[in-house]
C-alpha cells in the first residue's frame, strides 16, 4: 500500500534535482567509459574500491560530527599520524633505518590496536573541548590539527618512514578471491556505522542533538556525553584508516593525509549528509565518497592535468552543498 | 484628507494548519490610539506583521493616506512612515545605543565617491530622539549596558526618530515598571497629539480604558468589531474576545486531588533576579495552575525544578524522599515531566521523525539485550499514541515539523507520557495552538490528572487558568505571593497577586 502510494508521488524533477551530482557523475562515467578503454575493467573497479574503502572510513568518522551540526578538521592530519605510529610500530625488523630500533617485532593486529587506542585519546580531547569548553567545533579541531601535525613532525623528524614488513603491506595488498583486504575492513565499519546510526540509543541521540540540541537535553539526552563519544570514535576510524592508508602507500610521512578531512566532509555533504545537522545516512556517505572518487578517476582517464581536476572538485563541492541548502530553503 | 490614516481590508494570511487571519480588518484614525485585543493566537501580532510588510498577506489590500500601497517589507514600511515596536526585542547588545536607533539607515556622508557613516550627525541625532521621549542614556553607551525595559524605550525613540505617522505598541508594558509605563504613557500622549496614528497591543485591561480611544477585538483571525473605548468594559471586552460561555470551552473534570507528592521548599535561584525562597505543594492527581505577568520568573522556575538551570538553595521532598535535580535526567529518571514553554526552540526535533521524537526520551524501555532498540516496541509505541492522542500524521516517518501546532504538541505530550510520568509540567500547552486542538489538549490534561498524574501547567491566558486548576499558584517577580482555590479564583484576585510587587 504505502509503496504504491510513494510511487504514486514520484516527481521525476525533484528527483533529478535531489540527486543532481549523482546524475551528473554517473552521466560523466558512462560517456568516459565509451570513449576511453578499459575504464569498465576488472582492475579499474578495484582501484576504485581500493581507493574509496578509507576514505569511506574517515568519512564516516566525520559524518558524526557533522550529524551534530560538528565538524572535524584534524581529521586529515589523525590519519597521517596514526600512518606514521603504524609505521613505526611495523617497520621490517631487518631494515635499516628503522626510526625505532628498540621497536619489537609485533602481529599487524597489535599495531593496530595501539594506534587506534593512542587516536581515541585526541577523539577524547577533541569531544571534551567541545562538549564542556563550549568551544565551536570549528576551532577546537583547527587546533587540533594543527597539534596533531606538529606531533608527528617531531616523532617522525619529519623523515619519510618505509621498509614495512610484509604482513603489513599485504593488509592493503592483499585480497580474497576478488574482494581486497581494505573493501573488507571498510565494510565491517560500514555495517558497525549503519547499526549504531539506526539501531542504537547512542545514533538516536546523535541525530536528536544535530536537530535541536537544546530539545535533546531538555529530553533527557546527555549531550556531553554523547558528543565525547562522536569525536572518540571518529579518531577510532581515523586511526584504522591511517592504518591502512600507510600500508596501501608503503610509507608514511607527515605529509599523508593532508586534506583528507576535507574530502571526507564533502563526501559526506554529497551523499546527503545536511550541513545543517541531525540528517545523514551511512549509505550516503558511501555514494558521496564513490561520486567523489569517480569522478577523480574520470578525470585521469580524460588525461586532465591534476591541477584542473583540483578545480573540478572544488566545484562539485560546492555545487552539491548550494544544493543540499537549495533542498532546505525549498521546505521552508 | 482621508478619514483613516490606515485602512487594512479583508486581510487573509495562512500558516500550515491554521488560517492565522481570516478577512481581518482595522481602521485607524489620525490622532488616535487604537486598542487591538484578542486572545494569544487571535492574530493579532500576525496582522501588525503584515502591516510592517515581515508577513506578505494571501488576500486583502492596504489603504494607506487615502492610496491602496503594497508594502514590501520593514523598510519600506519604515520610510513611508509606519515603525513598530516589537513584542520581542531585536536588539544589537553589542553596538552603541545611536546604532541601534539608525542601523539600517544610517546618516552618510561622502568622500568623492566613497561613502561612508557619519556618526557625529548619527548621534546628534540619536541624543535629539532619545530627548524627544525624555530618555536620559548617552547614545554612545553600549545598548547591553541597559536594562530590558530601558532597550524597549530605546525601541520606541528608534520609532520615533523615523518620524512615523503610524505606530505600532506590541505589548510595549509587558516587561516595563509601573513608572516607566507612565512614562510610556506621557510619550504616547505626545505623539497622539502630533497626529500619530497609534496601534497599542496589550492583554491589560487598565492600561486599554486609559490611553485608547478606539478598541478593534479580534478572535480566532476573525474581526469581532470596532468600539469606543468610552462604552465599553472590562467585561464586555472579555467577553467579545473570548466569544463563548466559558464553561463549554473547558472539558468536564474528574480528578480528585489526593495525598501530597510533590513538595518544593525554599527553592531560590542562583540569579539573585531570579525565583527565590519558592514554597509550595502538589498533591496526586491535582492540576496546579501557575499564574503570574511576563518576567514572573514561572518558566524558570520550573526549568530549576527539571534541572535545566542552576538552584543555590532549597529541596524537593518526591514521593516522601528528597530528590536531587541537577539535569534533566535525574528529574526524568523520577517521573517527572516537561513540556517546555518554546516549541521549537527547546521541544520537537524538527527534521527526525515523529517516531524518534516520541521515543527519544524514554529509549531505554526498548532495548534488545541492552544494546539494539526494537523498531516493533518503538512503532507500536507511536501508533498506541497516534491512537490515543488523535495525532494526525501521514505516517509515523513523517517529520515532526510538517505537522501543525497543536499536533507538535500532541506528540511531545506522547514524548512523555512514554515515559510515564508521575508528575507533568506543562508551560503555556496551547500557546500558538488553534481552538480545536485546545480543547483536545484539555481534554489529555484533564485524563491525566484522572489517572492520578499531578500537573503543574502555567498559562498565561486567564481563562485557561480558571478553567483547568484545582488550585492556582500566582508568582510576581519571582517570589510565590499567594495560592487561590480554582473555585474562589477570577481574574481579579488573580492580578491582584501578579502585581504585588516588593
Amino acid at each position: 500500500m504505502r509503496e504504491t502510494g510513494k510511487m504514486a508521488n514520484f516527481d521525476p524533477k525533484k528527483f533529478l534535482s535531489d540527486n543532481a551530482i549523482i546524475i551528473m557523475i554517473a552521466v560523466l562515467a558512462v560517456i568516459v567509459g565509451f570513449v576511453t578503454d578499459n575504464f569498465f575493467s576488472g582492475s579499474n573497479l578495484k582501484n576504485l574500491i581500493v581507493n574509496v574503502s578509507p576514505r569511506f572510513i574517515i568519512a564516516c568518522g566525520v559524518s558524526g560530527c557533522l550529524i551534530t551540526k560538528g565538524t572535524d578538521l584534524s581529521a586529515g592530519r589523525q590519519v597521517g599520524l596514526s600512518a606514521c605510529l603504524a609505521a613505526m610500530m611495523l617497520q621490517s625488523i631487518d631494515y635499516a633505518a628503522r626510526a625505532l630500533p628498540w621497536m619489537p617485532d609485533m602481529p599487524w593486529f597489535v599495531a593496530l590496536l595501539f594506534v587506534v587506542a593512542i587516536m581515541a585519546i585526541f577523539g577524547a580531547v577533541n569531544g571534551c573541548v567541545i562538549a564542556f569548553l563550549k568551544v565551536p567545533p570549528f576551532i577546537a579541531t583547527l587546533g587540533m590539527q594543527t597539534i596533531v601535525y606538529g606531533l608527528c613532525s617531531v616523532i617522525t623528524g619529519n623523515d619519510p618512514l618505509g621498509g614495512f614488513k610484509s604482513s603489513y603491506s599485504k593488509v592493503a595488498l592483499g585480497s580474497l578471491g576478488f574482494i581486497p583486504y581494505l573493501a573488507i575492513f571498510a565494510l565491517v565499519v560500514g555495517v558497525y556505522m549503519w547499526f549504531l546510526y539506526n539501531k542504537t540509543r547512542h545514533g538516536k541521540y546523535m541525530y536528536a542533538i544535530g536537530g535541536n540540541e537544546n530539545a535533546a537535553q531538555v529530553a533527557g539526552v546527555n549531550v556531553p556525553a554523547t558528543l565525547i563519544r562522536i569525536y572518540i570514535l571518529a579518531s577510532v576510524l581515523y586511526g584504522v584508516a591511517g592504518f591502512l592508508v600507510g600500508a596501501k602507500a608503503g610509507g608514511a610521512s607527515t605529509a599523508t593525509g593532508f586534506g583528507y578531512e576535507l574530502e571526507a566532509i564533502a563526501a559526506c555533504t554529497i551523499g546527503g549528509v545536511s550541513t545543517n545537522g541531525g540528517v545523514g545516512k551511512v549509505g550516503g556517505i558511501l555514494i558521496g565518497v564513490l561520486v567523489f572518487e569517480i569522478l577523480k578517476i574520470c578525470l585521469q582517464f580524460l588525461r586532465v592535468d591534476p591541477a584542473y581536476t583540483f578545480i573540478a572538485q572544488g566545484l562539485v563541492i560546492i555545487v552539491a552543498v548550494a544544493l543540499d541548502l537549495r533542498k532546505y530553503l525549498a521546505k521552508k | 484628507m482621508a478619514e483613516y490614516r490606515l485602512e487594512m481590508r479583508d486581510v487573509v494570511k495562512t500558516f500550515p494548519g491554521v488560517k492565522a487571519l481570516d478577512h481581518a480588518q482595522l481602521k485607524l484614525r489620525p490622532g488616535t490610539v487604537h486598542a487591538l485585543m484578542g486572545e494569544n493566537g487571535a492574530g493579532k501580532s500576525t496582522l501588525m506583521k503584515c502591516m510592517f510588510g515581515i508577513y506578505h498577506m494571501e488576500e486583502g489590500e492596504v489603504i494607506y493616506e487615502g492610496q491602496k500601497v503594497q508594502i514590501k517589507g520593514p523598510l519600506d514600511a519604515l520610510q513611508r512612515g509606519i515603525a513598530m515596536v516589537h513584542q520581542e526585542l531585536q536588539p544589537i547588545p553589542e553596538r552603541s545605543i545611536g546604532e541601534n536607533i539608525y542601523v539600517g539607515r544610517y546618516p552618510t556622508k561622502r568622500f568623492g565617491p566613497i561613502v561612508t557613516v557619519d556618526h557625529e550627525k548619527m548621534y546628534e541625532d540619536a541624543a535629539a530622539v532619545l530627548k524627544e521621549v525624555h530618555l536620559n542614556y548617552a547614545p554612545k553607551a553600549k545598548l547591553g549596558s541597559l536594562s530590558v525595559s530601558q532597550m524597549q524605550l530605546v525601541e520606541i525613540a528608534k520609532a520615533v526618530s523615523a518620524d512615523c505617522k503610524v505606530l505600532i505598541l506590541d505589548e510595549p508594558t509587558s516587561s516595563l515598571t509601573a513608572a516607566e509605563v507612565e512614562a510610556l504613557f506621557t510619550i504616547v500622549n505626545e505623539l497622539r497629539a502630533k497626529g500619530v496614528a497609534i496601534v497599542y497591543i496589550s492583554h491589560k485591561m487598565d492600561e486599554i480604558l486609559r490611553i485608547s480611544d478606539e478598541v478593534t477585538i479580534m478572535r480566532d483571525g476573525q474581526y469581532i468589531g470596532t468600539w469606543a473605548a468610552k462604552s465599553l468594559t472590562t467585561d464586555m471586552i472579555i467577553t467579545k474576545m473570548v466569544g463563548r460561555e466559558l464553561s463549554n470551552l473547558y472539558p468536564h473534570r474528574e480528578n480528585v486531588p489526593g495525598e501530597v507528592v510533590f513538595e518544593v521548599e525554599d527553592f531560590t535561584s542562583i540569579n539573585p533576579k531570579s525565583f527565590r525562597h519558592v514554597n509550595f505543594q502538589v498533591r496526586k492527581g491535582e492540576i496546579l495552575g501557575v499564574a503570574g505577568l511576563v518576567g514572573a520568573q514561572r518558566t524558570e522556575l520550573m526549568e530549576g525544578l527539571f534541572g535545566l538551570r542552576c538552584h543555590n538553595a532549597g529541596k524537593i521532598n518526591y514521593k516522601g524522599k528528597e530528590l536531587k535535580v541537577n539535569q534533566p535526567k535525574d528529574a526524568i529518571n523520577s517521573h517527572i515531566a516537561m513540556l517546555t514553554e518554546d516549541r521549537r526552540a527547546t521541544g520537537i526535533l524538527g527534521v527526525l521523525s515523529i517516531a524518534d521524537n516520541v521515543s527519544i526520551a524514554s529509549l531505554n524501555q526498548y532495548l534488545i539485550g541492552g544494546i539494539m532498540l526494537d523498531d516493533r516496541k518503538i512503532e507500536k509505541l507511536v501508533q498506541d499514541n497516534v491512537a490515543k492522542l488523535s495525532i494526525k500524521t501521514p505516517s509515523s516517518k513523517t517529520l515532526i515539523q510538517s505537522l501543525s501546532g497543536g499536533n507538535q504538541q500532541k506528540v511531545l505530550i506522547s514524548r512523555w507520557l512514554a515515559n510515564d510520568p508521575d508528575v507533568f509540567i506543562l508551560d503555556e500547552p496551547t500557546r500558538g495552538i488553534d481552538v480545536g486542538a485546545k480543547y483536545e489538549i484539555y481534554c489529555i490534561i484533564a485524563e491525566m490528572a484522572k489517572q492520578g498524574k499531578s500537573i503543574i501547567m502555567i498559562s498565561s491566558e486567564m481563562s485557561e487558568l480558571l478553567g483547568m486548576s484545582d488550585r492556582i499558584m500566582v508568582m510576581c517577580d519571582g517570589r510565590v505571593t499567594g495560592f487561590i482555590d480554582g473555585k474562589d479564583a477570577n481574574q481579579e484576585n488573580i492580578m491582584a497577586l501578579a502585581t504585588q510587587f516588593e
